[in-house]
């Protein structure tokens, strides 16, 4: 089989831009791409002209906007899901009889969708959405009918004999106007004489359904004495065509006798010109002996050639095997088509099947749709019944793996499926991890909800790149709209120590400016995640010596605060403000820094002063700021040494007595 | 099957360049009004942000990864690239919420036009890389990325030929040393080597040849890298009189000299001529799948390869002048497009549907 798809390939027409002037420049966005007119040759000189109005924006992937479409995304996502999960110990007939099921719960959702889409185009019938609607339940009344043939052939693998019921059924399911034209024709005062009583015993012929055609030609037999004569013969023809009932026992070669004798028995009644008189009951023994040319002369009734296809076979090879449906199949198209028109896209999928060519199946659905649910599902459950051979990709994956990514990547462009793009990745072995690592992280994160959503994703798959790069993007995002909790919480979440570094000296700046912090909250439950860096550590520290003091325990408040500095937690920049925050405890009543501590303090006020360095010339403003600092210096010395003062006493008289 | 939506440019000269930012929720445009603006959609809280200007054509547009805040470059036939930033108003002020984009550097080392800019992957930090006419490569870097006015010139490549285009290898592989490809349009006879490729050295801490594509000798507009999608190889996506895709697989560095540039086999992948005249720009979609180029017969084309690695054509946007329908709103998503593949709803024009 010849590799690649062919052309041609699909035009679509930007409005606005004249592709005979001008041309486009373009850039990809992750679910969509942006076009505009431009003009490539005229670069240095400037035209002055009021040039393109217009961007164009251009969406490909439009089924995953539909509202209706989005259930059969759904639903099919957990279809999908539990086919990966089947045991893969089962064997044989439960492991068939299993994705068969599947097969069957795929076609039930896409029919359920069929219908509730049906609804729509018959209430909006003459709008252009009303259309839409119609043309769409078209699409998946063809998707559902190419499945329905693969689960046949591919996955109930039904052999010679069964094979002909299941085709039987297939078309029956397909071509449906038979039950409202037989109310019609019940329904009327003399059935057998409405103007499409003959049309509808034909019908029933040629779909097989030879228990209700005798009931119509009883009703005629009924009505029309002359005839009741042949009707009843060929009634009894009906009656006693044999055909494989699933319960029966018998083998094909005795079947196949059976109909042999059944057939010449049909011959001989035509050959002696039993229903000579009557050219409809002629007719029908004709179909019922598998004449080409009399079905033929019924080809509005079968409006298509697989159905020619399925009456040829009831009625002239139904033991037919499997492999050998291609040619019937094949001689029925040329015979249907006659020359005047030439195969559609449909027609070309279907003979594929009957060829047994799976590729070429999925090849040419690739090319018909435009979304790639139906090749990605089908070609996912093909590959569990084991009959796709593995065609290596240039980097290593399969034909599998390539549909289902596909799909997904369309998914992904939607602000809620999405989450179903990510269980399709899951299940690529292959290329799914860096397909979703690729995606996850374009995900516009337009709610909390949705950025915890998507980091549970992440964090779930150890994507720790990927959780490191969101969080740091929220974070940047919150400092920039000085939102400083959310900004904290995310470098906390992205374990970003720089980052946390960044947003802790923004809170500090912030009190320095204000007298109080911001979200208390978040700084007072930080928990071990004020190790994550130094800056954070004090943060969190620096608010607890708040709490302690306003608390009135003023010891462990005093110690914390002395410690901040001690330890070198504190950054330099901001001994000043905690020297000025020890203050008021030195001033309290009661002696809290002792001694000791306070030699500690008044060393750490040396340190500062005597490290300031004397920069250049100093302006008014400097100047000012510098007098700020000396009094507070001044006034820090003179608390400091009374306390000084003060503790050595109460130290000196405690232990005296 | 494409839908378009339109939205006003509003530039009152040719548009230049057009740039999504990373979550595809902004664009940015430039033109020769010598603005970029930006853009989000309709009705969306930050729209039509006040505009930044150059004073000369702006060339090219690009975004910096969100990881670095709001962040543009731009380049201009004014020889300088700037950098902007959007600023949110503070809470207290008459902006507030409100947000503009502020210069926050002009890059003037350049003598003549610079004809590309281009943010380096975000892994290397906030870095970019400029090209111009007189045929230098210059890449800066802001080591504080809170402090965008400060950026340094780290490297000067020399092309030796006018560039016009460059493309980061946006692989974060620890197993490839950072690579940028450089592209010239010089016509001169003497100008051999259209396509250049520079690899950053550990060793010498500067920018080396490692190859240059020997079968490209004409002039090139635009050149990309893929996204790599866990390849052990790079390819390269090439604008010239026709499409062109190459593969560069690392020659195992034990056949190597030690200590140089990795060794490069190349191989093309494709060569399109579709277009049939110039092709202007080659850009890879997100995961490196679908190649987008633009030519001189104002279409612009799609490239994939399908499961077999065979490179086809599956798409192709025209404009047929016809006008746009109105402004739109959000939402309505009208197709005003149409496509001309026999679909399968052809097929079934003669059987029944429904039940």
């Amino acid at each position: 089989m010849a590799g690649g798809f062919f052309t041609p390939s699909v035009t679509s027409w930007i409005p606005g831009v004249n592709s005979q002037k001008k041309q486009m420049c373009f850039d990809w966005g992750p679910g969509e791409m942006l076009v505009c007119e431009t003009s490539f040759n005229k670069k240095e000189k400037s035209e002055m002209v009021a040039g393109c109005p217009f961007i164009h924006i251009i969406r490909k992937d439009i089924d995953v906007y539909s509202k209706i479409l989005r259930k059969l995304f759904n639903e099919s996502h957990g279809i999908f899901v539990g086919l990966q999960r089947i045991e893969e110990e089962l064997t044989g007939k439960s492991r068939k009889a299993q994705l068969v099921r599947v097969s069957k719960n795929y076609r039930s959702v896409i029919r359920a969708c069929m219908e509730e889409m049906h609804q729509f185009a018959v209430a909006d019938k003459d709008s252009a959405i009303g259309r839409q609607f119609s043309s769409q339940v078209s699409i998946l009344s063809a998707v559902e009918l190419i499945w329905n043939l693969c689960e046949i052939l591919f996955i109930e693998v039904a052999p010679a004999g069964p094979l002909l019921l299941y085709l039987l059924d297939w078309v029956r399911l397909h071509v449906c106007e038979v039950d409202s034209l037989s109310a019609d024709v019940l329904g009327s005062e003399n059935p057998s004489k409405h103007e499409s009583f003959w049309n509808l015993v034909t019908t029933l012929v040629l779909q097989g359904r030879l228990d209700e055609a005798r009931q119509m030609l009883s009703k005629e037999a009924d009505s029309n004495p002359t005839s009741a004569g042949m009707c009843r013969v060929l009634g009894d023809l009906m009656r006693t065509m044999p055909i494989l009932s699933p319960g029966n026992t018998q083998t094909l070669t005795e079947l196949e006798l059976r109909w042999q004798h059944w057939h010449e028995e049909c011959e001989r009644h035509l050959q002696d010109g039993t229903f000579a008189s009557n050219p409809h009951l002629e007719s029908l023994c004709k179909v019922l002996l598998g004449d080409d040319a009399a079905l033929l002369e019924h080809k509005e009734l079968l409006s298509n050639w697989y159905h020619f296809l399925v009456t040829r076979l009831l009625y002239s090879q139904p033991t037919v095997k499997p492999m050998d449906l291609h040619l019937y199949a094949q001689s029925s198209l040329d015979l249907f088509l006659g020359g005047e028109s030439s195969p559609e896209p449909l027609d070309n999928i279907l003979m594929a099947a009957f060829e047994f060519d799976i590729h070429q199946v999925i090849k040419e659905c690739s090319i018909a749709l435009s979304n790639w649910w139906f090749v990605a599902h089908l070609t996912d459950l093909l590959d569990h019944c084991k009959l796709l051979q593995s065609h290596n990709l240039y980097f290593g994956s399969n034909m599998r793996e390539f549909l289902l990514l596909e799909y997904a990547s369309g998914l992904f462009a939607h602000h809620s499926l999405w989450q179903l793009g990510v269980d399709y990745c899951d299940h690529c072995p292959e290329l799914g991890r860096v397909s979703l690592e690729l995606h996850i992280e374009r995900i516009p994160l337009t709610t909390e909800q949705k950025a915890l959503k998507v980091l549970r994703v992440c964090e779930q798959r150890q994507m720790t790149e990927q959780v490191r790069s969101i969080c740091k993007v929220l974070a940047m995002k919150a400092v920039r709209n000085n939102r400083l909790g959310s900004a904290l919480s995310w470098s906390i979440r992205a374990k970003d120590a720089a980052f946390a570094t960044l947003v802790s000296d923004r809170f500090l700046r912030d009190y320095c400016e204000r007298g109080c912090f911001s979200d208390l909250d978040l700084i007072d439950n930080l928990g071990p995640a004020m190790m994550l860096s130094d800056r954070l550590t004090f943060l969190g520290k620096y608010r607890e010596f708040h709490r302690l003091y306003g608390e009135k325990c003023f010891v462990d408040a005093a110690s914390l605060l002395l410690s901040l500095m001690t330890s070198q937690i504190a950054p330099r920049s901001f001994w000043m403000t905690l020297l000025t925050d020890a203050l008021p405890l030195l001033e309290q009543k009661q002696v809290i820094f002792s001694a000791e501590q306070t030699y500690e303090l008044l060393r750490c006020l040396e340190d500062l002063t005597s490290g300031r360095p004397l920069c250049g010339e100093p302006d008014a403003q400097q100047l000012q700021d510098d007098d700020i600092e000396t009094t507070k210096v001044e006034i820090l010395r003179l608390a400091l040494a009374r306390n000084l003062a003060r503790s050595i006493i109460k130290e000196g008289s405690l232990e005296g007595s | 099957m494409f839908v378009a939506r339109s939205i006003a440019a509003d530039h009152k000269d040719l548009i230049h360049d057009v740039s999504f930012d990373f979550h595809g929720r902004r664009m940015a445009t430039c033109s020769s009004d010598q603005s970029v603006k930006v853009r989000a959609e309709p009705g969306s809280k930050r729209d039509l942000a006040r505009p930044a200007t150059h004073s000369g054509s702006v060339w090219r547009v690009t975004w910096a990864h969100p990881e670095f805040g709001q962040v543009l470059a731009s380049c201009s036939f004014d020889r300088t690239a700037a950098v902007w930033e959007e600023i949110v108003g503070e809470s207290n002020d008459k902006l507030r919420g409100q947000s503009h984009w502020v210069k926050r550097t002009t890059l003037v080392d350049s003598r003549t036009s610079v004809t590309d800019v281009k943010f380096a992957p975000k892994h290397m930090g906030l870095m970019l890389a400029t090209c111009s006419a007189d045929g230098i490569v210059r890449i800066y870097e802001a080591p504080d990325v809170m402090n965008l006015s400060q950026w340094s010139l780290q490297h000067e490549i020399s092309c030796k030929l006018s560039c016009s285009c460059i493309s980061w290898n946006p692989s974060s592989s620890r197993a490839h040393a950072p690579m940028i490809a450089v592209g010239s349009d010089d016509s001169s006879p003497n100008a051999m080597a259209k396509v250049q490729i520079f690899e950053y050295n550990e060793n010498t801490r500067k920018y080396a040849k490692a190859e240059t594509l020997l079968t490209v000798t004409d002039p090139v507009h635009d050149i990309a890298f893929a996204p790599n999608l866990g390849r052990s190889f790079h390819i390269l996506a090439i604008a010239t009189k026709d499409v062109r895709i190459f593969t560069l697989k690392p020659v195992r560095k034990e056949l190597t000299s030690s200590g140089g540039p990795t060794k490069f086999e190349i191989h093309i992948v494709a060569q399109f001529d579709n277009h049939n005249s110039q092709v202007w720009r080659v850009s890879w979609n997100i995961t490196g799948t679908v190649l987008a180029s633009s030519g001189d017969d104002g279409c612009v084309r799609l490239w994939k390869a399908n499961y077999m690695d065979n490179w086809k054509c599956t798409g192709i946007l025209k404009g047929n002048g016809s006008p746009v329908n109105g402004s739109s709103q959000q939402g309505n998503s009208n197709p005003s497009v149409g496509s001309n593949i026999p679909s399968l709803q052809n097929s079934l024009n003669g059987s029944s549907a429904g039940r």
